[in-house]
């Protein structure tokens, strides 16, 4: 990453993709950076968000004495059930999931291609235990695919590439990709890029990332500010 | 605020076009939705493909989009029931075409359709003529037929309750197709005794997910 760029915090990414939800969508969140999204969902917009384990309505997590592990979401966190929320079995659920019940996902990725491609289940290393869990339904299922992650990885290493070198959960069915510098559509034949975070330009993310990007013909909005 | 709730039955099924596949609930008379089938009537659409259990009986249920000339097809796995008259009638004469199905092959063809598989292998029909030209295979030295996914464009439905998500409830038998059909439909229709605020309903206790569903009648106070 360089220097002079300045990469959104994980709460700022969740929040935008918040922003991206419309009211009163049914709306599935994945473990890890996509459980902070329900954070920042509007009580007005009455979001219905269902969890892969059977509850189609969670509120948010619970802490301390209100925790009961027999109401909990698929990341293993105690939640409240919101008004009007219940539960289904695990056929009823993934019936939501693969039969077109869902209007939005949200998932953690570990790297995507430009042409929408997942990786999110195997990091492919030899000693690694491929979880696949709910992924392989919820992007074959679901009419969005919103995925999250950072950019770049550790070393450095580019996440949004040409093609995944990682095992794919799904292809093609990423729509929208969120990022601590930049949120990408990945519904057309090229990335168009939509913001960008402070100091960061598309040239230079092109150049970085290897692959060619657009802006968006809407012009690019200001990221994380 | 999502409120599911529209303001008449008529309302509730204005959009259903000539041609539609409509999913209609009940089990010989339990569970049929008289109401909707009536707006239906009312709103005029035609050629439709109609899958229920039954063809009609009497003058009731689908009986009556039969007697209209609305029907072009029937998928059902039991048209010759208690005075199914008005089928048996158009069907001897040719105007209505039948596709008849084995009772729980067609809760599980909906239940395909509504949860996004192709299709599903049963050995309900296998070996008989309900099953020529279907694909058959052997799993574990017993004949299975593959019996594609079924989905509808609309459902009508009945149920007990329900709240302004579209959670239900239903009333003892009159369950039976209702949670599945409003499964499998792009827009599923209930007609509903009452509507409790949302919360009122037991959370363990609904039976049918308002995400499975998209209008909801309610008849209380209407006539």
């Amino acid at each position: 990453m360089k220097s002079d760029w300045s990469p959104v915090s994980r709460e700022r990414i969740a929040e935008r993709v918040a922003r991206d939800v419309p009211a009163g969508s049914v709306v599935n969140l994945g473990i890890g950076m996509p459980e902070l999204v329900g954070n920042h969902f509007s009580p007005q917009h009455e979001i219905i968000v269902h969890t892969e384990n059977g509850i189609v309505g969670s509120g948010p997590t619970v802490i301390g004495a209100l925790q009961d592990f027999d109401l909990i979401n698929a990341g293993r966190k105690a939640v409240r059930l919101a008004v009007g929320g219940h539960f289904v079995d695990h056929v009823d659920s993934f019936a939501i999931v693969r039969g077109g019940h869902l209007d939005i996902t949200i998932l953690g990725a570990f790297q995507v291609s430009a042409s929408g491609d997942l990786a999110n289940w195997s990091t492919g290393d030899r000693d690694a235990m491929p979880s696949p869990g709910g992924a392989m339904d919820l992007v074959v299922g679901a009419r969005q695919v919103f995925a999250m992650m950072n950019l770049f990885g550790k070393n450095g290493e580019a996440r949004l590439v040409e093609r995944c070198t990682l095992p794919l959960s799904g292809a093609r069915v990423v729509t929208r990709l969120y990022t601590d510098l930049a949120v990408f559509d990945l519904s057309g034949a090229v990335p168009v890029v939509l913001d960008l975070a402070a100091g960061v330009s598309v040239e230079a993310l092109s150049y970085r990332l290897g692959i060619s990007l657009q802006a968006s013909a809407s012009g690019i909005s200001a990221y994380g500010s | 605020m999502i409120d599911k709730v529209c303001a008449s039955a008529f309302e509730a099924v204005r959009d259903v076009h000539d041609g539609a596949t409509v999913l209609v609930g009940g089990f010989s008379g339990a569970g049929v939705p008289e109401a909707l089938i009536t707006a239906l009537l009312e709103q005029g659409a035609a050629d439709l493909t109609l899958v229920h259990n039954n063809a009609g009986n009497a003058e009731l249920g689908v009986a009556r989009l039969l007697a209209a000339g609305r029907v072009k097809k029937v998928i059902c796995s039991f048209p010759r029931s208690w005075e199914s008259h008005v089928f048996e009638g158009l069907y001897r004469e040719g105007k209505v075409e039948l596709e008849c199905v084995p009772q729980g092959t067609l809760a599980e063809r909906l239940r395909a359709g509504g949860s996004g598989l192709g299709g599903i292998y049963t050995p309900a029909g296998y070996g008989t003529e309900l099953a020529e030209g279907k694909e058959e295979r052997m799993i574990d030295g017993r004949g299975y037929v593959f019996e594609k996914a079924l989905k509808g464009d609309f459902s009508l439905v009945k149920a007990r309750r329900a709240d302004r998500w579209g959670n239900l409830q239903y009333r003892m038998t009159a369950r039976n197709f209702g949670p599945v059909m409003c499964m499998a439909a792009r827009t599923a229709i209930v007609e509903v005794d009452e509507v409790l605020p949302l919360g009122l309903l037991d959370p363990e206790g609904i039976v049918t997910s308002g995400v499975f569903v998209q209008r909801i009648v309610n008849m209380k106070g209407a006539s």
